[in-house]
């Protein structure tokens, strides 16, 4: 198998300057020369988080070193070239999730805020006793607990759409499942856990049917796949900066115009006011209305860095690319004895959760460790999917865009080590 | 040493394959629930005391390699002990996980217990080897609520 390149367009030269080089990738990635335990760190705990190229790095630094200044309250100079640089960033991301108005992009500090901000700012006023909120089985914690928790504030009632042994979302029970009470759905656009990848088109098309909107969580997808959100025709869509390979402590919420201006703000303080008085405040428009305080400056602009790289890059060549390393990675560990896949959906990122007969997963992780392979061990802030397939944890390898297939071999070899040491 | 076996040594890895002791004990004089949310590992501790003395010692739950050796290796060891002599060698125990000064003199030596002297280098995994002990802990007390690492 290749491990270099995307093939070529038919009729071009073998080796087109805008090819897929894994090696060339890699290079962009300074930890990557990083040994650990005195081998080649082997980085395969992308859906934890992701990399951060130089471009990134070097963005956030220059920027604290050269620009730093607090946004929209400034006449100097500074004051005027960083808020011109935030919210450039906004509009960078707006375009890579096809959104078509910059204002429907609100900074937030992750995904999981982002989903909070729709619980509690959207879902909150809406809900009456009795409705119903509708995710999934394979969700991340962060899309189940926020809508337990507003649920609770409500007294509605938390519905759930069940997954397949493959861990594939149950599309027909879905639309069983769709009620006169249902006042939102949410689903992962990707499973941190299994990898599936859902057919979020299609869920958004029958609830827009009914009338009921959907948020979308997108951690998982922003790393590996195009998104675009006017096609989706998602009302909510949530991305994590730290996962695609950007900063922590930024992430962003797409929401449709309209839905965000109706909504009421989610904190309060500065930034987010025209004007306070004790008689009354009035708050300012959407997005800052929804961007309280002092924001994450430097964070925003570095995922402004982090989606100009990905885009760079191109999005469908590190899909095509993953999805080979994917196929290999999925042979290879099969190939082991005793390895069983938790995760077999046909459509699929990535992301190969295992286990090796019955040694746990965190012997499994601390082997592969001491060989300088880094791979995630437990539940993966997804107990519920564990519960559905009756286990606690599994070892989890999560590939991204400077993954090759020879760190897929020191995988194996790694898990290898494991069954001989359990033997 | 490598890393590896000083932390995988013979002893561990054979507990770890048959576990001693694991089973149920009821009626139980005490008895007490430990739970790593990290791993979501589980584990069970049921006590008999004759006065002052375990008398029987089980456990239940499945974990890793080192939780399940650890539940196992201190059953075996404090079955006919004291509870000031499970107290004194949970103390010793953490020490020799935990603290870069060894495990320091007097009161009841740790014994086959030592083999989890490995699991130091390895600071992500010291809770699993101390869940059963803060269990015990817990059962010895009989407490309700549910021990957790974190
Ligand atoms: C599918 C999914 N959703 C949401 C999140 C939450 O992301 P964050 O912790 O960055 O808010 C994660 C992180 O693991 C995830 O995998």
């Amino acid at each position: 198998m290749r491990t270099t390149a995307i093939p070529a367009q038919p009729g071009s030269a073998q080796h087109r300057p805008d090819s897929f080089d894994v090696e060339r990738v890699r290079r962009d990635f300074p930890i990557l020369q990083r040994t650990i335990n005195g081998k080649p760190l082997v980085y395969l705990d992308n859906a934890a988080t992701g990399q951060k190229p130089q471009a990134v790095i070097d963005t956030i630094s220059r920027y604290y070193a050269a620009e730093n200044a607090n946004i929209h309250r400034g006449v100097h100079r500074l004051s005027v070239d960083a808020t011109a640089a935030y919210e450039g960033a906004r509009a960078k991301v707006q375009r890579f999730m096809g959104a078509a108005r910059p204002e429907e992009i609100i900074f937030v500090r992750s995904a999981t805020e982002a989903i909070n901000l729709v619980a509690q700012a959207y879902a909150r006023p809406t809900l009456k006793p009795g409705d119903e909120v509708l995710i999934s089985t394979m969700e991340h914690h962060s899309n189940i607990v926020p809508w337990q928790i507003v649920c609770e504030q409500t007294g509605s009632v938390l519905r759930v759409v069940p997954i397949n042994d493959a861990g594939e979302y149950m599309f027909e029970e879905y639309e069983q499942l769709l009620s006169s009470r249902t006042r939102l759905v949410a689903v992962t656009h990707v499973s941190n856990a299994l990898g599936t990848i859902n057919p979020v088109r299609r869920i958004i098309e029958v609830a827009h049917q009914r009338d009921i909107p959907v948020l979308v969580d997108g951690a998982q997808a922003a790393p590996h796949l195009a998104i675009d959100v006017k096609e989706l025709d998602c009302d909510f869509y949530a991305i994590s900066g730290h996962k695609m390979f950007g900063p922590s402590g930024i992430g962003a919420l797409y929401g449709k115009y309209e839905l965000l201006d109706d909504m009421p703000p989610y904190q309060g303080g500065g930034e987010m006011i025209l004007s306070v008085s004790f008689e009354g405040t009035v708050y300012n428009h959407v997005p800052h209305k929804f961007e309280a305080g002092t924001p994450n400056i430097a964070g925003a602009i570095g995922l402004g860095a982090t989606v100009d790289y990905l885009q760079q890059i191109g999005l469908d060549n590190i899909a095509t690319y993953e999805h080979e390393l994917l196929v290999y990675a999925t042979e290879a560990l099969s190939a082991v004895p005793d390895v069983r896949l938790i995760g077999t959906a046909r459509a699929k990122a990535a992301v190969l959760s295992f286990l090796v007969g019955d040694i746990h997963p965190h012997d499994v992780g601390t082997i592969l460790d001491l060989e300088g392979i880094a791979v995630r061990t437990g539940h993966h802030c997804a107990q519920p999917v564990m519960q559905r397939f009756g286990i606690t944890a599994t070892a989890r390898a999560s590939l991204a865009l400077y993954n090759t297939t020879a760190e897929i071999d020191a995988l194996v070899a790694g898990v290898g080590k494991v069954r001989k040491v359990f033997g | 040493m490598s890393a590896l076996t000083d932390l995988y040594q013979q002893l561990i890895l054979d507990h770890n394959k048959s576990p001693r002791n694991r089973r149920k004990l009821e009626p139980a004089d005490g008895r007490a629930e430990g739970y790593n949310p990290l791993c979501g590992d589980r584990v069970t501790v049921y006590l008999s005391l004759d006065g002052d003395i375990v008398r029987d010692i089980a456990f239940e739950g499945s974990g890793c390699a080192i939780s399940t050796a650890a539940a196992s290796m201190m059953t075996q060891r404090l079955k006919g002990k004291s509870v000031s002599e499970a107290k004194s060698l949970f103390e010793k125990f953490r020490r020799l996980l935990t603290d870069e000064h060894g495990v320091g003199d007097g009161g009841p030596e740790l014994g086959k217990l030592e083999a989890f002297g490995g699991v130091r280098r390895f600071p992500a995994r010291v809770k699993c080897a101390t869940l059963v002990w803060h269990t015990l802990n817990a059962a010895l007390e009989n407490r309700e609520d549910i021990v957790s690492t974190e």
